[in-house]
């Protein structure tokens, strides 16, 4: 075992920087990271041993203990919940013999929870092995299980078909489906890719390319909507040995799913986005982060890349322009929501645990290995293509003012036609209900968790940077769920999880905010509670990062939007109740000692 | 007018908050001008004689009989004050909450290293003792509180000053020294 994790050392040239690559392999290889591993691979990298722990322990994907032969992470959003994955998990339970979060004794099978994997509109959803099983029913997880006892090969567990569009290229071969309900700019095939790098970029200065950006207004796409020109701009005048481009496909906000759709169906174009926003900024090298659930598409993505090399559109001296040198390396992550924060990524990508950085300083002036580094959405990088090809002007015809161009949205939920959509800014919310099929609504999800949760009152409302600002994630929930107990407390539990742990703020308001909702579930709350939730809320506010800041709006935007159902639960004759239970509270100590708790009631 | 009256306890506390009272000095004799103590360890009143104004609590609820003294306490006080961490976070003793009290207790009176005579492996469990919570709670968790005092402990003039306030009616002095801890 020694060679294998010297060999996988060595084949990232005993670079410390690239520990997360190091560390995915020797988990794929041995099924965990051991001690011995950490002790070989902390001294070849110069590295004490603990801080190579630190690292491992930051990621749901890394394990220190054997997480079976087939492992299985089952996909935990309030959707899956709404398509039935309790009995997936009884199932999977059942057939296996286990709880979730073991491993059976023979090391064969191990089951997890995880988090939103990017299958909503495809539920309930797990990852086995690095293979997607989408749609799964009790009966197929009862037919894995069995063939996973016959140590059958993966290839042999899969009996559906393989899903729509690219999924079924020899390098993917995969039952995702892509579900693309709409097309506009992005998503149309009227482009060839390559036209932009071949036939614009010879014709246009970077300065011309980065005036072209602004004017078109763009915002980045990845949900904080900062204007993708002027942060290019930025990073062109910043000096350093070298610049960087990074696109960012972490997509962990639980309900978005289309930068998965992107990159299957459209990888050529973001690629091409990266290379054209490198020779915008003067860049030197592009990186695609991406989150370790889409691990399915490595082989595929790197064929791609392989092509576009091969065709000139990567390389040396592209398009014929001298010095325009640019290529793009795939980066996987390891299950951490909070590395698509952009500086959390900086530091994954270095290898480290993923904890935001302080700002200032700004990736764009010191980012990737304290270089100017530019990070943009899948979704940005792509549109930034069809801005060159057309031109800044034509490109606010399109949407609004303030926001232009389009939008590609993941909607799942309670819908008939689940999928990806690409529209309009601007559009409404009624008119996308009516789009995707959606009758009784009950409330729509806005931008994943950290979003807003709105009613029927709100339908009105359109999609764009001044009224409902989204990255994309729609979850539409019908009249028959229950928003507080299957959305609210699932949004609060994912940001629980999720929490770097950095600040005081985020690591404990989550969990005392948590603890209230869940303590008025219980039929314990008085009104003084919905005052504390409003309240609390604020304490997140100064947390470092967009997670801890947004980590209360669940309970925030449904206390405003849907206040009767917490009034409707709380105690009308008391104004104190914190739930504390004196009799089951000594319990377990008397038990312990063995005494029998005696209660003198005044 | 008579004197507003006031009790004090401490809880599962290091009697710190305590000395922190007493450390208003010579202000000490001011008070007793202005206000009168009742059930407190500092005139060792052990029950309530009378109704009280102004009670403050030192500690958290780590056993039964910290709950009862501080459902005593909300009955037979108007105000309550949680006074220094243990009794608003819990504090110290709150260090144990991650850890099964099954566990705390078999360290404390079996495993521990400094456990030398129990060969028989017994366990305190005498009615006469409290019995011990799950964790520890602070209080505000069990009654409720009126005003919180933030310090391990709070800083003498930050006591002074809130009973000042609550016994004059009025606004309380916050500097940013005061409430800053770092
Ligand atoms: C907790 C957290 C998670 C984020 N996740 C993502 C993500 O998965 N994808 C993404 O593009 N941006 C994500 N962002 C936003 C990024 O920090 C950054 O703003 C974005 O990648 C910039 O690209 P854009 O300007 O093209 O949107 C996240 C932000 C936070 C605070
Ligand atoms: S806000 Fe939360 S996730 Fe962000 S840095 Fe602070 S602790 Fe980490
Ligand atoms: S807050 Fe500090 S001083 Fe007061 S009881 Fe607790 S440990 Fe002692
Ligand atoms: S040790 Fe108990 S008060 Fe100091």
């Amino acid at each position: 075992m020694e060679n294998t994790i010297k060999q996988i050392v060595e084949k990232y040239n005993s670079n410390r920087m690239r520990l997360m690559d190091i560390l995915i392999d020797i988990q794929e290889s041995e099924g965990y990271i051991s001690r011995d591993a950490i002790t070989t691979m902390a001294a070849m990298l110069d590295m004490s041993q603990a801080d190579v722990e630190q690292t491992i322990s930051f990621y749901h994907f890394f394990s220190t203990k054997p997480r079976g032969k087939y492992t299985v992470y089952l996909n935990n959003s309030p959707v899956a919940y709404m398509f039935g994955r309790e009995a997936i998990k009884e199932a999977f339970e059942k057939s296996a013999g286990i709880p979730f979060g073991q491993v059976t004794d023979d090391g064969l099978i191990g089951l997890f929870d995880t988090a939103c994997i990017g299958m909503n509109d495809q539920e309930p959803a797990a990852i086995i092995n690095n293979v997607v099983f989408t749609r799964l029913t009790p009966y197929r997880v009862r037919e894995i299980v069995k063939m996973m006892k016959e140590g059958k090969p993966m290839e042999e567990l899969r009996k559906e078909s393989f899903g729509d569009g690219k999924n079924n290229l020899p390098s993917l071969r995969s039952m995702v489906s892509s579900n693309i309900r709409r097309k506009g700019m992005i998503l149309s095939d009227d482009y060839k890719y390559g036209t932009v790098i071949k036939e614009k970029l010879p014709t246009m200065s970077p300065e011309n390319v980065i005036a072209e950006m602004k004017h078109s207004s763009i915002r980045g796409r990845g949900g904080a909507g900062f204007p993708t020109g002027l942060k290019w701009e930025f990073c062109r005048r910043a000096k350093g040995e070298k610049h960087y481009v990074i696109c960012n496909a972490d997509e962990g906000e639980p309900g978005t799913f289309k930068d998965r759709v992107i990159l299957t169906e459209k990888p050529e174009l973001v690629f091409e986005g990266m290379a054209l926003a490198g020779y915008a900024i003067g860049g030197d090298e592009g990186v695609l982060y991406i989150r370790y659930e889409y691990r399915y598409m490595k082989n595929y993505l790197e064929e791609v890349l392989e092509k576009m090399r091969n065709e000139g559109l990567l390389g040396e001296n592209i398009s014929g322009i001298e010095g325009f040198n640019f290529d793009i390396r795939i980066q996987f992550g390891a299950g951490a929501y909070v590395c698509g924060e952009e500086s959390a990524l900086l530091e994954s990508l270095e290898g480290k645990r993923g904890e935001p950085r302080d700002k200032p300083p700004f990736p764009v002036e010191k980012g990737y290995l304290g270089n100017p580094t530019i990070i943009n959405n899948v979704e940005t990088f792509a549109t930034a293509v069809r801005i060159v090809q057309n031109g800044g002007e034509w490109f606010t015809q399109f949407g609004t003012d303030d926001s232009t161009g389009t939008k590609i949205l993941s909607i799942s939920g309670d819908c008939m036609f689940p999928g990806v959509y690409e529209v309009n800014w601007g559009f409404n919310v009624e008119d996308m209900l009516d789009m995707v099929g959606a009758y009784d609504v009950q409330a729509v999800q806005v931008g994943g968790p950290s979003g807003t949760l709105i009613g029927p009152d709100e339908f009105h409302r359109t999609l764009g940077y001044s009224d409902l600002s989204t990255g994309g994630s729609m979850m539409i929930f019908g009249k028959q769920r229950n928003l507080l107990k299957d959305v609210v407390v699932n949004f609060m539990e994912f940001f629980i999880d999720e929490s770097c742990g950095s600040c005081s703020t985020c690591r404990n308001m989550t969990q005392v905010m948590n603890n209230k909702l869940k303590k008025i579930l219980a039929g314990k709350g008085v009104a003084k509670d919905l005052k504390d939730l409003k309240e609390w809320s604020k304490v997140l506010n100064p947390s470092r990062c967009g997670l801890g800041q947004t980590a209360a709006n669940p309970i925030v935007s449904s206390l405003k939007n849907f206040r009767h159902l917490y009034e409707e639960l709380l105690q009308k004759d008391k104004d104190f109740d914190e739930g504390f239970d004196l009799e089951s509270s000594v319990q377990a100590s008397c038990n312990y000692v063995g005494r029998v708790p005696v209660f003198n009631h005044h | 007018m008579s004197k507003p009256v006031i009790a004090t306890t401490s809880l599962a506390g290091c009697f710190g908050c305590h000395m922190s009272l007493l450390d208003i000095d010579e202000r000490i004799l001011t008070l007793i001008e202005l206000v009168e103590f009742n059930k407190s360890p500092i005139d060792d009143i052990k029950t309530f004689t009378k109704p009280v104004d102004i009670g403050l609590i030192e500690g958290g609820c780590c056993n039964s009989e910290n709950v009862e003294v501080l459902k005593s306490f909300r009955k037979n006080c108007k105000i309550l004050v949680s006074l220094g961490e243990c009794a608003i976070m819990g504090g110290l003793p709150a260090l144990r909450n991650g850890i099964p009290i099954e566990e705390c207790l078999h360290e404390a009176y079996i495993g521990g290293p400094t456990v030398q005579l129990n060969k028989d492996g017994i366990m305190p469990n005498d009615d006469e003792l409290p019995m011990l919570l799950d964790k520890v709670y602070p209080c505000h968790e069990i009654v409720k509180i009126d005003y919180f005092l933030p310090g391990c402990p709070p800083r003498a003039d930050l006591i002074w000053d809130a009973l000042v306030a609550l016994v004059t009616g009025d606004p309380m002095k916050l500097p940013y020294e005061v409430v800053k801890f770092d």
